[in-house]
């Protein structure tokens, strides 16, 4: 706690508002991770945290340092700019090998490929399937 | 400027990139910023990227701006459907849509965007076909999500990338 | 006053974020499929990445910042990675 206290009060506020909604909307999308049901679902939920979750935690950041610093500090844009232009990319590829897989799978076990697009995501109904 | 720039998009970034990483915007980390933006842009011509010609920044703008009003309220939206609020029916689906973009950095735009919005989720570019298929979170009508895609992303996509 | 709300909001939010990667840990157990592990390590890494600026902000060290940095291009390096090995890796041989 060395700073801190040197804040003045709307600073702090508004940084302690920034970083409680963006701590509450990253849990709520880390919950989305448990609650949802099939794979193709829970890719979803990871996206909160790393688009309003990250920019609000790192507003908080930026009003914090830049009003103790009294100059304006911008580089936390990097990490919400990184975080916007790395995770869909991340989920994609992700997303992509899972579709390969679920196809392989079901090609393997002689099912019918079809449009090889899983519309029910068999993989997930094969729970505890060692992988 | 094409043979001491190949990328000025790439360049200019790594630029900010720099400046912002050192916090601090003096005659000689602008030097040294314009020095990597050099090196880098050169180094990136050994990859042999297709380069890009942007238009309309206008246009980039604005999408900008209408992305960033979506996640927001599609933000709103999976928080809600997460913490079990709402409809207790939910859908989700496969949508399948007819794309007329082909150009390769329009369609990771596209990718990035529908990706980066909670809710949507690329997952399947038929290039053959034109065939794009997303997964959708909640499904309501599979004709609106089409026109959704179509009317505010892909067109504006089109004006700056083709 | 001010200042008590902000320690207190600083705690809170460490905690939400714990719980947060708590989550990503879990589905990491959990699975039931790699591809699951695979998401629940990228969002274990993104919210340590969050709670690092956190801690950042409570201490007032810049340094914290450039770890967020790293954790994040790691995190990403990282989940790309799997993805490929899932996609070559031991489906067909």
């Amino acid at each position: 706690m060395n700073g801190i206290e040197h804040l003045p009060p709307w600073a702090a506020v508004l940084t302690a508002v920034f970083l409680l909604t963006g701590a509450a909307v990253t849990l709520i999308g880390s919950l989305g991770l448990l609650r949802l049901g099939t794979f193709y679902e829970r890719v979803h939920a990871p996206t909160l945290g790393t688009t309003l979750g990250t920019v609000f935690i790192a507003a908080a950041s930026m009003v914090c340092f830049s009003v103790l610093e009294s100059r304006a500090v911008l580089h936390e844009i990097l990490i919400v700019v990184l975080g916007a232009v790395t995770t869909p990319i991340a989920l994609t590829v992700l997303v992509g090998a899972a579709r390969f897989r679920d196809t392989a799978e079901r090609a393997q076990l002689g099912e019918p490929v079809g449009r090889a697009l899983p519309h029910a995501a068999p993989g997930d109904a094969s729970a505890g399937k060692a992988d | 400027m094409t043979r001491l720039l190949p990328f000025p998009i790439v360049s200019s970034c790594l630029l900010a990139l720099w400046l912002l990483l050192n916090q601090a915007v003096t005659f000689g980390h602008i030097l040294l910023g314009c020095l990597v933006a050099l090196v880098g842009g050169r180094i990136l011509t050994v990859l042999e990227i297709p380069s890009v010609r942007v238009r309309r920044p206008g246009v980039i703008m604005r999408l900008l701006a209408r992305v960033t009003v979506d996640i927001v309220r599609s933000n709103l939206a999976v928080g809600r459907i997460v913490l079990g609020f709402g409809r207790w029916q939910r859908a989700p689906g496969f949508v399948e849509i007819p794309l007329d973009m082909r150009a390769p950095y329009g369609l990771a735009s596209l990718a990035c965007i529908i990706t980066s919005t909670p809710g949507t989720l690329w997952v399947n570019f038929d290039a053959q076909r034109g065939a794009l298929t997303i997964h959708v979170l909640d499904l309501v009508d599979e004709e609106e999500w089409i026109r959704t895609i179509k009317d505010r992303y892909e067109r504006h996509l089109l004006e700056i990338f083709e | 006053m001010s200042q008590l709300m902000l320690t207190y909001s600083l705690l809170v939010a460490q905690v939400l974020l714990g719980l947060a990667i708590g989550c990503g840990a879990l589905r990491i157990f959990l699975g039931p499929r790699a591809q699951d592990r695979v998401l629940g390590f990228d969002t274990l890494s993104v919210n340590a990445m969050l709670l690092l600026l956190t801690v950042g902000i409570r201490t007032g060290e810049a340094l914290y910042f450039e770890a967020a940095l790293a954790m994040a291009l790691f995190g990403f390096v990282g989940t790309v990675a799997l993805a490929k090995f899932l996609l070559r890796g031991e489906v067909i041989e």
